[in-house]
């Protein structure tokens, strides 16, 4: 008992969301378990997430250094669109493409989200634009460009070779319809973690990730403590770009098609995981592992949902902003104790 | 009419488990000017807030006027006549001095609509109480601080104010912007405004006030007439301890030449500013505010890009860029505002101590090397005896001495041949000051380089082994800190 | 005089202003078609919602904060308002509806201030979670769907005009619709209640400084809490005025405009800090993000372009501002100097 009062007083704002999930996860148990708990439900839910999952690691660094990226999107889009008009134009006459061109094109996707994200780290520290209007101008740019690329509509027909291995899955153990069988980790999953893995490192083990957080509290002490601040900006806008990027490529790969509005709705809901993962948004502290317990937290809360068809699926939206909001009056309530003011 | 015109008795008030005050008292007659003294965190903001109604203690009572109450409130506090004058103002930097100066009659008569005519008499009327000359439209923020604070005192006299709180009133104002506060309080005090002044500076204390009353960790150590005050009983009574302070005598044998400025100049700020210095020496530089010697600092640091001359570390000409130029060069800067520019408050006293280094912390792929990390933070609360249970609690759990320890661990943990201080002791309570002046004795005997910039005249004279005297972006003399005093220093600056 | 001229140039406005008069200026030498009645009075009314919008947001941003759900509460509100009287018929004057409209916007935008005001939370957090809820609450649970009728007298005011211009060369009319009396009456009351109100110094001042507002006697929290409920308000009207404009309620259309009228606002000079901006500007920096997206046509851009330029405009002109609010806070440190030095 003492342990886990110990555990829980440790981080409260991180305690209080695995009671949610554990709670969600109760409920769900009680009222449709084998529904929910159906070891082909996982593959999906888990196929999904990489695509918001990404952009918001991106959001969470640039919003712990006390800034905001809602560049994201657009950068997703355009580069999505951008590589999939470089795959069409591949194939030869036989309309064979080689299976190494994948990992060449990802590549090339996180390069393209790299220069975004610089051009947005640098019209930050440098010509000192506000984070929240530089991305925001630099989304609506972008965007505006891949609009004019494509003129509107999707491009669809990209070589069948990108989609079916970055939606293959893994270790064939999962039963499918009529007899086949599918696997249980998707492939998109496993790039997620890497990138998960390489974020938890640069924050946690090397000294990128303490100066980054150190920016977050104080940019000015920053400066004064010979911390190179404008370099450090663009590195981790960059770095957000990137990861907004790739999860471009992961939407690129779930739709088999590229269009410059696909997952509008990702820009506030990659802010909204973040703070709900206790971010702060004033910058300086936040941790990945909250982050990540808000993204499987929201997930399942969707996933579950799905389960009952009598509930129109566009809750969803709503169960999140109160999801926020309800965290955030805790939060209020644990700092503020009720005491007699005045 | 009682002989007194507030009379806090016996008040206690404590936060979270923390005492803040225990059983304090304070006395004030009408028409004086009485002043509260403590180091930080002894408890007179709290007293202060008290009596201004914006907290509530937990046991005592106050009586004002003859009137006891257990319980003020904000609005009882402005009625019966007390007013704050905090030290950020509490002004609003966005609008003009006439609304600054309307808004809380404006409030305090429950007026919902705004009249511009009504309100510009308002202002000008309370300009007029101490004559003070200042365009109504113009806009808060663009004034000076000196200007800002007159702006907040003809706000407070505007409410029939019989007791006006001023909360450390002159740690932005220069030494000429002081001396004319001074005047104004003496004008309020014959008008039969009592003052309390708050500051923990001793030569103010004398200067200004007829009584006093001094705090320290939450309890009440004494009152009396500041005429029987001196240097040692006051520094007595702020610390309860004694101090012997030891000029600085250079024991660092042959010391090279480590830093030299030639020419050194920014346009607006400062011209021609040579000097050269040696291992083992602490050099001080003194000024007015205005006298160009915080531009310096920066300028030495790479903080602010000089406009001519050039800056010579152990003979090789360095291009001052920014703070990491600076650095490599082996210069170490402690700045004057330890909260905006030396700490991060609410990140660890570890993080605090390595981050300026913390790349000589790290293996391959800048990963940390968390066994190295945790020796030097370590060594570092050792050698600078840093008072804390644990490096890993945050700098906002220590007091302003240790604050200021850590800055130092900082930057001595980035090993530089020079170190440059800006205001060293500015908000340090007595005891930590001297702690910190015996470090950087020790540090030239060491044979590193130091550089004291500083107002506070008995500071730079004890410890240094040269000094600079800037006015008007010039130096202006270069006396010897031993056979010269406060006065003839003091001329040279004015 | 030159006094005067001096503070005009260092004012955003005037800069806005010469951008504003220069791309008029621009698009009447490439088309000829600027400076005719009819364009005019389309531009004008197509600033009719966004300018509402704008003027709601530009206050948030005063005291100190964002607000991103008004769009989402404009849907919610116009929706509930639409559907409530087709399913009563009623058939009488729009007074009725503005009435529910406000009535609704007031209570939502109370249901931010609570958060925002009482519980001191950020406001762009949790207009984010709002802005998810009221999403949520009228795609689920209010199971919303495009109404293609409205009642009749919404639809009449819809469509009646303040005056009709007609362009002599081409013969083109063009309606100037009753509900820009709407957008005027707005700015008056809120440049009344702005400049004329404590309330609205209280807003200025809670933005310049909360805590010297607090110690000079205003109540912070109420005030805060007015103001979302104010905005509540006037952001349903916007609502209201798009489906009467439209002639059917689209309950996803408005969404997403939150980012462009925010942009506006501050390219119209309103500090993102909070504490300065005036009106004028604000309705400069909208016009000129309408004016933008309404005339590429007049000169032979094709539409796709709009996104790319509308997020250029954002990209240079806050840069622009950003570069002289640096600059003036440079001669500024000079001037204190010199001041403190006489």
């Amino acid at each position: 008992m003492n342990a886990l009062l110990k555990f829980y007083r440790r981080d409260r704002h991180i305690s209080r969301l695995v009671i949610m999930l554990a709670g969600w996860l109760i409920f769900m148990a009680i009222t449709c378990f084998d529904k929910f708990f159906s070891i082909r439900n996982f593959p999906t839910i888990a196929s999904v997430i990489p695509e918001y999952g990404l952009m918001s690691l991106g959001a969470m660094v640039c919003m712990i250094t006390g800034g905001i990226d809602l560049s994201g999107v657009g950068i997703a889009n355009l580069t999505s669109i951008t590589m999939a008009l470089f795959m069409k134009s591949l194939p030869d006459e036989t309309g064979y493409v080689t299976p190494w061109m994948v990992p060449l094109v990802l590549l090339m996707a996180i390069l393209c989200g790299l220069c975004a994200g610089a051009v947005n780290g640098t019209l930050i520290s440098k010509v000192k634009i506000p984070p929240i209007l530089a991305t925001l101008g630099i989304n609506q740019l972008l965007t505006g460009i891949a609009m004019v690329i494509t003129n509107g509509p999707a491009v669809q027909n990209i070589p069948p070779v990108y989609s079916s291995m970055i939606n293959n899955k893994l270790l064939k153990v999962v039963p499918g319809k009529r007899g086949t069988v599918s696997g249980l980790i998707p492939v998109q999953l496993l790039i997620f973690v890497a990138v998960v893995l390489l974020i938890w490192f640069l924050m946690a083990r090397t000294s990128y990730g303490k100066k980054l957080y150190m920016i977050g509290t104080n940019e000015n002490v920053a400066r004064y403590s010979g911390l190179k601040v404008d370099r450090m900006l663009i590195k981790t806008y960059a770095m957000s770009g990137a990861c907004a990027a790739l999860g471009g490529m992961i939407m690129l790969a779930n739709y088999s098609s590229a269009r410059a509005d696909y997952g509008s709705q990702y820009t506030l809901q990659c802010i909204l995981i973040v703070v709900l993962g206790g971010v702060s948004p004033t910058g300086g502290r936040g941790k990945i592992s909250g982050v990540m317990l808000a993204i499987v937290l929201l997930s399942l809360l969707e996933a579950g949902i799905n389960r009952f068809p009598q509930i129109s699926s566009y809750y969803i939206t709503m169960i999140w902003g109160a999801v926020l909001l309800l965290v955030m009056v805790l939060n209020y309530f644990a700092e503020n104790p009720i005491r007699k003011r005045r | 009419m009682s002989e007194y015109l507030l009379k806090a008795v016996d008040i206690s008030k404590a936060f979270v488990g923390v005492q803040a005050l225990d059983a304090v008292s304070l006395d004030i007659r009408p028409g004086e000017i009485h002043c509260l003294a403590g180091e930080n965190g002894c408890g007179k903001s709290t007293l202060i807030k008290i009596i201004s109604g914006v907290y509530q203690q937990d046991a005592g009572y106050i009586e004002f006027n003859g009137k006891r109450f257990t319980r003020i409130t904000p609005l009882e506090a402005i009625a019966m006549g007390i007013q704050v004058i905090y030290q950020d103002f509490s002004i609003f930097p966005n609008l003009t001095v006439m609304e600054n100066l309307a808004f809380n009659t404006e409030l305090a008569a429950g007026r919902r609509l705004v009249n511009k005519r009504r309100m510009r008499t308002v202002a000008e009327e309370a300009l007029s109480k101490i004559n003070f000359d200042i365009e109504l439209d113009r806009l808060v923020g663009s004034l000076s601080v000196a200007e800002k604070q007159m702006v907040a005192i003809c706000r407070a006299l505007m409410f029939d104010a019989k007791l006006i709180i001023m909360d450390e009133p002159t740690t932005a104002l220069t030494r000429k912007e002081v001396r004319a506060l001074f005047e104004i309080i003496l004008k309020l005090k014959e008008q039969g405004i009592a003052i309390l002044f708050v500051s923990h500076k001793l030569n103010e204390v004398f200067e200004i006030s007829e009584r006093f009353t001094i705090f320290r960790s939450g309890k009440h150590i004494v009152s009396g007439n500041t005429s029987e005050l001196d240097d040692r009983k006051f520094s007595y009574y702020m610390t309860g301890r004694e101090f012997d302070a030891e000029p600085f005598r250079p024991r660092y044998e042959g010391g090279e030449c480590v830093l030299e400025v030639e020419n050194l100049a920014i346009e607006g700020a400062f011209e021609d500013v040579s000097f050269r210095l040696c291992r083992g020496e602490i050099l001080g530089i003194t000024g007015l505010l205005d006298s160009g010697r915080s531009e310096l600092a920066l300028a030495l640091f790479g903080l602010r890009r000089s406009t001519g001359g050039r800056i010579l570390v152990k003979g090789k000409e360095i291009a001052m860029g920014s703070p990491r130029d600076a650095i490599e060069a082996g210069i170490g800067y402690v700045p004057e505002d330890r909260l905006s520019e030396g700490l991060f408050l609410p990140r660890s006293i570890a993080d605090n101590i390595v981050i300026s280094e913390i790349d000589r912390l790290t293996g391959a792929l800048s990963v940390l090397d968390f066994r190295r990390y945790r020796q030097e933070v370590e060594d570092w609360v050792r050698a600078l005896s840093i008072a804390t249970p644990d490096p890993e609690n945050a700098c906002s759990t220590l007091s302003g001495g240790n604050q200021q320890r850590v800055v130092l661990a900082k930057w001595l943990a980035c090993k530089p041949d020079v170190l440059v201080l800006n205001g060293p002791t500015v908000g340090v309570d007595i005891g930590s000051k001297h702690d910190i002046h015996r470090i950087l004795q020790r540090l030239a005997n060491e044979g590193m380089a130091v550089i004291i910039i500083s107002d506070d005249l008995p500071e730079v004279l004890q410890n240094c082994s040269h000094l600079l005297i800037m006015k008007d972006g010039r130096i202006v003399a270069r006396p010897d800190p031993g056979s010269t005093d406060e006065n003839t220093v003091l001329s040279h600056m004015l | 005089m030159k006094k005067k001229f001096r503070k005009l140039i260092s004012r955003t406005e005037f800069y806005i202003a010469l951008v504003f008069l220069a791309l008029c200026l621009l698009i009447q030498l490439r088309s000829g078609q600027f400076f005719t009645p009819n364009n005019i009075v389309d531009i004008l009314s197509a600033l009719v919602v966004p300018g509402i919008f704008a003027v709601g947001a530009f206050m948030v941003i005063i005291s100190g904060g964002f607000d991103v759900s008004f769009p989402a509460l404009a849907s919610l509100t116009s929706f509930v308002t639409t559907k409530v009287l087709l399913d009563a018929g009623w058939q009488g004057g729009v007074w009725l509806p503005f009435l529910i409209a406000l009535v609704l916007g007031a209570l939502l935008g109370a249901f931010n201030g609570l958060f925002i005001g009482y519980f001191e939370l950020p406001a762009m957090i949790v207009t984010l979670g709002s802005s998810s809820f009221f999403k949520g609450l009228m795609q689920g649970a209010l199971n919303s769907k495009q109404l293609a009728v409205i009642p009749v007298g919404m639809r009449s005011f819809g469509t009646s005009a303040l005056f009709v211009a007609k362009n002599v060369e081409s013969g083109l009319t063009s309606r100037m619709p009753t509900t820009f009396l709407v957008l005027a009456g707005v700015l008056l009351v809120t440049w009344f209640l702005l400049n004329r109100t404590m309330f609205g110094r209280g807003i200025y001042a809670i933005g310049g400084n909360p805590v010297s507002a607090h110690r000079a006697g205003f109540n912070v929290r109420r005030t805060r809490f007015l103001l979302l409920v104010y905005v509540g308000m006037i952001s349903a009207l916007a609502g209201l005025c798009r489906v009467c404009m439209m002639q059917q309620m689209h309950p996803t259309n408005m969404l997403g405009m939150e980012m462009n009228v925010i942009a506006g606002v501050v390219l119209g000079g309103t500090a993102i800090i909070g504490g300065a901006g005036t009106l004028f500007g604000c309705m400069l920096g909208t016009g000129l993000i309408v004016l933008v997206e309404n005339s590429m046509i007049l000169i032979g851009i094709p539409t796709v372009w709009k996104d790319a330029f509308v997020g250029a405009l954002i990209v240079i002109g806050t840069g622009i501002s950003a570069f002289q609010v640096n600059r003036a806070r440079r001669a500024g440190l000079r001037n204190v100097r010199k001041g403190a030095a006489l």
